[in-house]
């Protein structure tokens, strides 16, 4: 034997050989992120179900916008789930987690229909099954992850994220602690690159995967909209859009970009296409947790850009004069380029030379 | 005019000692909760009753209250995970309207190019890999051996267009994941929403859409990554009609009497999409003009009649109405709006006058059941119950009777409507052509689709030449400037993917003093009203005839999911509903087989 052959990860069964995906659309949501991971190409839904990238486990999808099974068929996955036959699971929540201790003998937000009462299994009790049972928890998505739009000031439902519901100390019953990725919707690739990360983590190739002190991937969200925005350059110079449709920085209508934890210009929205600010539309910090009430009116200033584009007004007025010095001069070819009879390169030949 | 006119089915017989219950909860491969019960009788194999649940409420009316009305568009976009920016455009429409403005022509050609990339991208993805399953190998197999016998055995008539020989082929290449179509229409669902995010920044929420334009800056390198993507699509489209035409003329063939499957009495309804900036001021004076120069003409069809293409007369006479929803009545709450700008009286079961006050309780199907309420349309004292056949149908159909929509790639003829889809790389210039069919049932609905997302875009070519033509002319504004004024009204007509949208807004001292959305699927899966007057699913799904072959012990139910899959329901609007009130005589959900209901 060839002992000293590197074992590649093609020759090497992942230590965990099935997982099962059990995707749970029915908080308060769209299915936005649901419809979001199918524009997915990095990578893509196809790449995981059907087994394009070695060394991962195989991948059983249970997701309803997709799934061949209908009703009770379908059902199955998630009744043998809390059973816990169906082992082993990632649970992925997308949409915001009622209050259903308000909502009295009805419901906001229910699944299938319990066999004994006749009544609609809400979400919730699907979370109270099937969270002890899983080997992770993602929440998708910004309603998931910390309440989102359906959360706003003023609704009926007392809606919540997943962290508020099961505690943002939860730990699964293998020590992992709930995953958000937020995004309004989650960008496609970095859902379905959050589930390839996991997938390394239980075939025993990767390390618990890195997440902030908000439980997103630290790679994904360490840095913010503007650290990644292609604008970012005008803010620098003191230049700012001051109507929609123009080429400048966006921030004085409205982009809180320079506070936001975000990949998406960095990013694109999709195959490196669109995003927000990068292509002229403010960023209204769909990913954080004070989404959307604490950046609302959207299209207003927000409170700390006038200082900060003051500031940046004045030194950026002078950066930019003196940067219009440098970029007219770069902007002219060295003079030795020319047709004129002669050689002005600096270059002195000894065979040739002037014309007779 | 049409003289299609047909009558609604006549009722079937009460219930008959093989009548099994049988649900779908949830029904999958649709966007949102919705779960169909159903009574079906196998002696006659038919569906008797059907119910139709959705389990979510959100209460987007009531948290938009005292919010900036800027804020509504990104707010609603949220309603829908799949046509977001539908109602994200639909808002700015409505807004434009309310503050009195009318955005530059570029914005409109950049919004007009976003919304048909949407139609392009979202009727594809659900053509061909959620309904399209439905018609896959593996389904017809599991549910009708003896169709699959026979597709194995049946030469496709446009083979040379598409490439597959047999309609088994056809079937085949459906085939979830492993299918080699399935695979293709997922890849084209992500370049054609690389052309919409081009336009509108990002799917489904977009980030450059405001009220007065957009933000996207229009280049030169804009236009040239939509259209190069665009014509792959358009040639693809010479393969994908086609192909569905193949697909969809089979059942006809294989199972007569397919035709009624699905059908119902033909109640369309079409809002209207793509404005034309030269003529669209969004005043709402001027409506029915802007309004009948929409590159899809709105309208109303009742039995094959074009009642309407006036889109003042399609708001004055919007009605909601309760029927067996967990909400309180709000006659007595206030009339926000009593007349409309041309003096028009205002009802106060208008959306414009609604007031959501939630009730949850338990679903009881004798009782309350369902959050949704009844969106109604009044013609000649009558309520009616609009469907929008998933929008396609609809859309093709008024557009082709209003004879009105000429705008070089596509020609409205009075009955038909042609496509024109000029040469690609690979294949000749094709027309195509959509004449208006005999029923409004699941096989037209679904044609229809194919149809449109051909529609779409060559409308989407048309608006990318204007649009080009603009920046080389240097008319590259894109945005209007406004204030928001303390009081105004508002309504924005638009079609969704699945058909007609609206959103009415009321604006008090400066916040919004009332917002109410309207999208297609409370119009197509709503429940009886208080008139007891059936919603599109009732008559749709009842009295369906049973093709499966499949007896109750392995009951798939395609033929009632192809049923409900038609209306490409999309439930995130929040729809409930329940069907008929007959005894229950036995349970089953489907498919999970116990043995031994069927025989009493």
């Amino acid at each position: 034997m060839h002992a000293t052959i590197p074992q590649v990860l093609a020759d090497r069964a992942p230590d965990v050989k099935e997982v099962h995906v059990v995707w749970m659309t029915t908080g308060l949501g769209c299915d936005g992120d649901s419809v979001s991971i199918t524009a997915a190409t990095q990578p893509s839904l196809e790449d995981l179900v059907m087994g394009a990238i070695p060394g991962l486990p195989k991948v059983h999808l249970h997701n309803p916008v997709l799934a061949y099974e209908v009703g009770e068929e379908f059902m199955h996955f998630w009744y043998e789930a809390a059973a816990g036959r169906l082992d082993p699971f990632v649970l992925i929540l997308e949409g915001s987690v009622p209050n259903e201790s308000i909502s009295g003998e009805g419901y906001w937000a229910a699944l299938g229909t319990d066999p004994d009462t006749g009544q609609p299994i809400t979400t919730n009790e699907w979370l109270n099954r099937l969270a002890p049972k899983a080997l992770a928890i993602v929440a998708c998505g910004t309603c998931a992850t910390y309440g989102g739009i359906h959360a706003m000031e003023g609704n009926p439902t007392g809606a919540m994220g997943l962290s508020d519901y099961l505690g943002h100390d939860w730990k699964s019953r293998v020590g992992l602690p709930i995953i958000n990725v937020p995004g309004c919707p989650v960008q496609p690739d970095n859902m379905m690159e959050t589930l390839l990360y996991l997938l390394y983590q239980v075939a025993g190739l990767a390390p618990m995967i890195p997440l902030d002190e908000q439980l997103r991937p630290q790679w994904l969200f360490g840095s913010t909209v503007h650290d990644g925005c292609d604008r970012a350059g005008y803010f620098e110079e003191g230049v700012f859009a001051d109507k929609y449709g123009q080429t400048e920085c966006l921030v004085k209508l409205g982009c809180w970009g320079p506070v936001v934890n975000c990949n998406v210009p960095k990013r694109g929205w999709m195959g490196g296409i669109g995003g927000c600010p990068n292509v002229g539309g403010i960023c209204i910090g769909c990913t954080m947790p004070g989404f959307p009430d604490k950046f609302m009116p959207f299209m207003d200033e927000p409170p700390g850009a006038a200082l900060s584009t003051t500031l940046s007004g004045l030194y950026g007025g002078l950066i930019r004069s003196m940067r219009a010095i440098t970029n007219r001069t770069v902007n002219q070819e060295p003079k030795w380029r020319h047709s004129r009879p002669q050689l002005t390169t600096g270059y002195r030949p000894k065979h040739y030379g002037r014309r007779k | 005019m049409s003289p299609i006119a047909m009558e609604p089915k006549p009722k079937a017989a009460t219930a008959t000692p093989q009548l099994v219950e049988m649900s779908w909860d949830p029904i999958t491969r649709i966007v949102g909760s919705l779960g169909i019960y159903t009574k079906i009788d196998f002696a006659q194999k038919k569906v008797v009753e059907c119910h139709s649940t959705s389990s979510i409420f959100r209460g987007y009316s009531i948290f938009m209250k005292n919010k900036d009305p800027r804020d509504s568009h990104f707010i609603t976009s949220r309603i829908c995970g799949i046509c977001g920016d539908n109602h994200a455009t639909c808002s700015v429409y409505a807004q434009n309207m309310a503050y009195g403005i009318k955005p530059p022509p570029m914005a409109e050609w950049i919004i007009n190019l976003g919304e048909a990339a949407e139609y392009m991208f979202d009727h594809n993805i659900f053509q061909d890999n959620l309904v399209g399953v439905d018609f896959c190998e593996k389904m017809v197999r599991e549910t009708n051996p003896n169709v699959w016998e026979l597709a194995k055995r049946t030469e496709a008539p446009h083979a040379r267009d598409h490439g597959y020989r047999t309609i088994a082929e056809i079937m085949t290449a459906l085939n979830p994941f492993e299918g080699e179509f399935y695979r293709e229409t997922l890849q084209v669902s992500r370049y054609t929403r690389e052309m919409f995010c081009l336009m509108e920044g990002r799917h489904v929420h977009p980030s450059t859409l405001y009220p007065g334009g957009v933000g996207t800056v229009p280049s030169v390198q804009l236009f040239t990554d939509y259209i190069t993507r665009l014509m792959r699509y358009i040639e693809f489209m010479k393969r994908c009609v086609p192909l569905h035409d193949d697909l969809f003329d089979f059942f006809y063939t294989a199972l007569p009497g397919y035709e009624e499957v699905g059908r119902r009495r033909i109640l369309l309804g079409c809002w209207g999409s793509f404005q034309d900036p030269d003529v669209c001021d969004y005043n709402y004076k001027t409506m029915e003009r802007w309004g009948n120069a929409m590159f899809v003409t709105p309208g109303v069809i009742v039995d094959g009649q074009l009642v309407t293409t006036n889109l003042v007369d399609i708001n004055v006479n919007l009605r909601i109405l309760l029927g067996s929803s967990f909400y309180e009545g709000w006659e007595n709450a206030e009339t926000f709006v009593r007349e409309d700008p041309l003096g028009n009286k205002i009802h106060q079961n208008h959306p414009w006058n609604q007031t959501t006050i939630p009730k949850p309780q338990k679903r009881d199907f004798d009782g309350k059941y369902t959050w949704v309420m009844s969106p109604r349309w009044l013609h000649k004292g009558e309520h009616l119950a609009l469907d929008t056949g998933g929008g396609p149908i609809a859309r093709l159909w008024s557009t082709a009777l209003a004879n009105r929509v000429n705008v070089g790639y596509v020609k409205a003829t009075g009955n038909s409507v042609k496509i024109r889809l000029p040469k690609t790389a690979l294949k000749p210039e094709v027309e195509l052509e959509w004449k208006i069919p005999p029923w409004s049932n699941a096989i037209e609905r679904n044609r229809a689709r194919s149809y449109f997302q051909a529609y779409a875009a060559a409308i989407g070519l048309y608006c990318c030449e204007k649009a080009m033509a603009a920046l080389h002319a240097g008319n590259t504004d894109t945005f209007t400037p406004f204030k928001v004024p303390d009081e105004a009204i508002g309504c924005g007509f638009h079609e969704a993917v699945r058909g007609v949208l609206s959103h009415h807004l009321v604006i008090r001292h400066g916040k919004i003093a009332n917002y109410h959305p309207y999208p297609p699927t409370p119009w197509n899966a709503n429940p009886r009203d208080i008139y007891g007057t059936p919603g599109p699913y009732e008559d749709a799904v009842q009295n369906t005839p049973i093709f499966e072959e499949n007896g109750p012990d392995n009951f798939k139910g395609i033929d009632i999911m192809r049923t409900v899959r038609s209306f490409d329901p999309c439930l995130p609007c929040g729809v409930h509903m329940y069907l008929g009130d007959g005894k229950v005589l036995e349970k089953q959900h489907a498919p999970s087989g116990l043995a031994g209901l069927a025989e009493h």
